[in-house]
């Protein structure tokens, strides 16, 4: 590193400042809002502190009696849960095979363009005839028909994410394994999965948060608490409709906690995904 | 690239996904094109053919329009920001000092956020009466009087592009920093060596290493951008006096409140229309970017 | 699939579908989040309902107001769907052109048919037929801070819109309060209820032969009424983004001196417990224009009905008649007044609430519709847009209006 002035040593250090009030704040914000009576919150001037800290509403919406603020809060959370859970899944089961297919044959290359084309269609030029196609099926307002529709979001986007995870992985053993015998199963089970296992790892966190952040389709193909998930609770308490600002700061808190969690604790596989694709173009 | 995969059993890997999008993709895309040349309902009757009329009547609305303008604003300015803010935080985090490692750790915080958390929380800052945003600025002396952020169509579009950028300008960051680190050190202490300045360093020797990754950032973002829908819907429902009703919020109320299928469906392919000529225009300049042009 | 499966068994069995033992059914009712019952009143009358049917279980689901209608339609395409919807004065109409509500009316016994005031029939009723039951009774009525009206020397509340502009205006230079009068102006069917109120007010009309007609007289007065209001500083210029339950914190935060509302805040705000102005509250019907009208008032009752894709119709229609009820009503009236004409004369209803209850009756009788046509949720979406237009003054209330009756949607 160059030698730095000292002007410059405090513009970076004030700049460094800045950045993390930035970030810090409004989450600082929030979680506040959530331990705060209502009074302070709607005292004026505002009071940026409790006068006594109030969990009382963590209790309120952990409360699992029945048709209560808690009962529906956790049971979205279980959906949301779920519904990310069997997606995922689903989209690891058909996009690994993709992706080492797109990654080791010449001849399905072209698909890429395709599966990463499929990311720009908007949902809303899916989201009718999925709709009627869910109607159909009796799939609406279930967990396992949002699941399906989530793979349309997911699988493009593990497919494409695996494909330049199986690149780096040298050709070499697998022709040896052909030239042994090894079945198409075999090779890929025996030597690909466990070579290839951290950027599966990658794709799995991204394609759960994906899900657990989804919005439109569940808003759409979900109507009460066997299928609504987490965003679409919290947009429901969020509606204007709920007096207490503190009751729906909490939620917010409850439903972030998972995701951020991740977020902090995989931080480094997470960059390396989110990275990968761009940078190695 | 060789090909360690006969293209048969490429294809044959290939078929559980190739089944999938064909169906839930597929076909439902196919649908939608079908559905935009009819009047259908979204539950029960309706469905008759009526060619053109539904695109006819999108190009003559007003309410199309506006809509396609405040779309094109909401994506335009939100990339822009979280393109200046996250190459600038990107610099910054770049640089050695210390604090910087966790500083880079925070950085994933507002990413991870749900959008729609992320919508709820800035709502409240945004709130009138009782808003952090009104009472920061009235107590630090910034304002005389509570504004209503999201109340008036002056500001309510500024204030949904900043609580969106808020929470993607670090995935720019993160991805111009990764760029950051493929910069040769070599390069770099050469043209300290030959005595360019701050800027002439930034714009002749990092700038073509963050170039490609930064494109192919601004592609997914404009898209995303683009389709937005979630913020704008806990935030501002498409008000006050619809200045902020974008396009996705349009056929939400088309073809869902309203149950017109088919005019919404045809409003949906005009904006898969639009992305798609934006993507293909970007793909072009990255093509041209990698090909030295910078 | 639980109950289909233990049908099929008893069948095979022989034994009888009655024993108590079996079939369990569950009910999912869809229900508003706020502006009249509360959730946890709901909670309670559904508690007491699936106690005296141990067989059945009820699901409560709770939207925003700004959801029930939508979640309503798009659940019409599941098997699975809700089974009893709570849905309001204004949507028989789509409802029952699209087939989403069971006709009720061979159901409704002549007790009911004559219990119920005939006012609120009209809320479930669309060619003749009715699609469920009326549950909530409800007007906007007029509040006032009668500290506040003290204060600025104002003996009676305003009987004339005019008379409340001049009172504002008189609270605002006395610097009691900045902005005296609070609304629910949002983009959403808050602000139409409002407006309707001054429509009723101006003697005005929506639909004159099934063609807009609001553009004009009334309705145009009525708008024009709004914007001076909101240009000449009395209205609290938040009201644009408020709902119902903004209007309710800033009233009961001491920060306005009238406010427009539903029933549902009288006891909220009269409550110490979380307001700041209990005891001070004063209700009466929303005021008249002189020479057109000595009242004003909006129809905002909403009903219970089954869904036409409820598999089990009659537990739904017990659930509805429990809801509905006049005891149940009894139990539950502070937050929501009885459709039954005998409550008002029943002490355990009135008690507490005398002014409430001499406010509802003058208001009540003089409710104004909102427009019932199939193509109601588009006309309200113009008329939203319009309101909000001409309050930003990006257009004359005359133009606004007029592009509003040109239609609202693309």
């Amino acid at each position: 590193m160059e030698q730095r002035s000292l002007g410059f040593s405090v513009f970076l250090y004030a700049s460094a400042l800045l950045l993390a009030v930035l970030i810090l704040a409004p989450f600082a914000w929030l979680f506040i809002m959530s331990i705060s009576s209502t009074t302070d919150l709607i005292s004026k001037p505002l009071r940026w502190w409790p006068a006594q800290a109030d969990w009382s509403r963590y209790r309120v919406l952990t409360d699992l009696t029945p048709n209560t603020h808690g009962a529906a809060l956790m049971s979205a959370l279980k959906n949301s849960v779920l519904v990310a859970a069997i997606a995922t899944l689903a989209a690891l089961a058909v996009s690994v095979p993709t992706g080492w297919a797109l990654s080791r044959s010449r001849a399905v290359n072209w698909s890429l363009g395709l599966v990463i084309g499929t990311y720009m269609l908007p949902p809303v030029a899916l989201a009718v005839p999925l709709y009627m196609g869910l109607a159909a099926l009796d799939l609406l307002n279930t967990r396992f028909g949002l699941a399906v529709v989530y793979l349309t979001i997911l699988a493009p986007f593990t497919a494409w994410l695996l494909k330049s995870g199986f690149d780096p992985i040298p050709r070499d053993i697998e022709l040896a394994a052909a030239i042994d015998g090894a079945r198409l199963d075999q090779t890929l089970r025996i030597l690909i999965l466990p070579l290839a296992a951290p950027v599966i790892g990658t794709a799995a966190l991204f394609a759960y948060l994906l899900a657990w952040d989804e919005f439109f389709y569940a808003l759409l193909f979900t109507s009460d608490q066997r299928a609504k998930t987490v965003t679409v609770a919290i947009a429901d308490l969020a509606g204007g409709r709920v007096a207490d600002y503190g009751l729906i700061a909490t939620a917010g808190v409850i439903a972030a906690l998972p995701p951020v969690l991740f977020g902090l604790l995989m931080q480094r596989t997470l960059i390396s995904g989110l990275t990968t694709g761009s940078v190695k173009g | 690239m060789n090909g360690t995969l006969t293209p048969l059993r490429a294809w044959l890997l290939m078929l559980p996904l190739l089944v999938i999008m064909l169906s839930v993709i597929g076909w439902p895309f196919v649908d939608t094109l079908r559905l935009s040349f009819t009047d259908a309902r979204l539950v029960g009757t309706g469905g008759e053919y009526v060619g053109l009329e539904n695109y006819r009547r999108l190009f003559a609305s007003d309410a199309f329009w506006r809509a396609f303008r405040i779309t094109t604003v909401f994506a335009v300015v939100s990339v822009l920001l979280e393109m200046v803010l996250g190459v600038l935080v990107a610099l910054l985090l770049f640089q050695d000092f210390r604090g910087r490692n966790i500083l880079r750790a925070l950085l994933i915080l507002p990413w991870a956020l749900p959008t729609v958390v992320n919508a709820l929380l800035w709502r409240l800052i945004y709130n009138p009466e009782y808003g952090a945003l009104n009472a920061l600025l009235l107590q630090s002396g910034l304002m005389e009087e509570y504004r209503s952020w999201l109340g008036d169509p002056g500001s309510a579009l500024a204030a949904l592009i900043v609580a969106d950028a808020w929470k993607n300008f670090p995935l720019v960051a993160l991805i111009s920093l990764a760029a950051l680190h493929a910069v040769p050190q070599a390069i770099r202490a050469a043209a300290i060596v030959d005595g360019a300045n701050a800027f002439a360093r930034f714009r002749y020797v990092i700038l073509p290493y963050l170039a490609g990754p930064l494109m192919v950032a601004m592609v997914l973002r404009t898209i995303e951008a683009f389709k937005v829908f979630d913020i704008i819907w806990v935030m501002t429902r498409g008000g006050p006096a619809n200045s902020t009703r974008t396009l996705s919020i349009l056929v939400y109320q088309e073809a869902f409140s309203f149950q017109r299928a088919g005019s919404g469906a045809s409003l949906a392919l005009i904006i898969t229309l639009a992305v798609t000529l934006l993507a293909v225009a970007y793909v072009a300049m990255i093509r041209r970017a990698a090909g030295g042009k910078f | 699939m639980k109950s289909k499966r233990i049908l099929i068994a008893s069948l095979l069995t022989g034994t009888a579908l009655a024993q108590p033992v079996l079939a369990e059914t569950t009910l999912n009712a869809l229900f508003m989040a706020q502006a009249a019952y509360s959730e946890a009143d709901v909670r309670a009358m559904t508690d007491a309902f699936t106690a005296a049917n141990p067989d059945i279980k009820v699901n409560l689901e709770f939207v925003p107001y700004e959801g029930l209608h939508d979640k309503t339609v798009l659940s019409q395409g599941s098997g699975s769907g809700y089974d009893v919807v709570l849905f309001d004065v204004i949507w028989p109409a789509e409802y029952a052109e699209n087939n989403v509500l069971v006709d009720v009316t061979d159901r409704i016994t002549p007790e009911m048919q004559s219990g119920v005031l005939p006012g609120a029939w009209t809320t479930v009723e669309y060619g003749g037929k009715r699609y469920g039951m009326p549950w909530i009774l409800d007007t906007k009525y007029l509040f006032y801070n009668k500290d506040i009206l003290a204060q600025a020397g104002i003996a009676e509340p305003p009987k004339t819109w005019a008379e409340l502009t001049e009172q504002a205006k008189a609270i605002k230079d006395k610097g009691l309060l900045e902005h005296p009068i609070v609304w629910s102006w949002a983009q959403a069917e808050a602000a139409i209820c409002d407006y309707t109120t001054l429509v009723s007010a101006y003697g005005g009309s929506f639909l004159v032969d099934g063609k807009p007609a609001f553009q004009a007289d009334g309705g145009l007065s009525a708008l024009e009424y709004m914007v001076e209001s909101y240009n000449s500083g009395v209205t609290n210029p938040n009201s644009k983004e408020y709902l119902e339950e903004d209007v309710r914190r800033v009233f009961q935060n001491g920060e306005a001196a009238f406010a427009l509302n539903w029933t549902y805040m009288y006891n909220l705000a009269n409550n110490p417990a979380e307001s700041k102005v209990a005891g001070k509250v004063g209700v009466v019907a929303a005021p008249g224009v002189d020479g057109v009208s000595t009242v004003s008032a909006v129809n905002g009752s909403m009903g219970l009905g089954i869904t036409t894709t409820s598999q089990h119709p009659d537990e739904a229609w017990s659930y509805i008649v429990h809801m509905t009820s006049q005891p149940t009503q009894n139990a539950y009236a502070k937050l929501s007044l009885p459709i039954w004409a005998s409550s008002y004369e029943d002490p355990a209803v009135t008690a507490g609430q005398e002014e409430l209850i001499a406010a509802a009756k003058v208001g009540l009788a003089a409710m104004y519709p909102r427009p019932t046509t199939p193509g109601y949720q588009e006309m309200s979406a113009g008329l939203q847009q319009a309101i909000q237009t001409a309050l930003l003054g990006q257009a004359t209330p005359a133009e606004a209006l007029a592009t509003a009756a040109e239609g609202g949607g693309l």
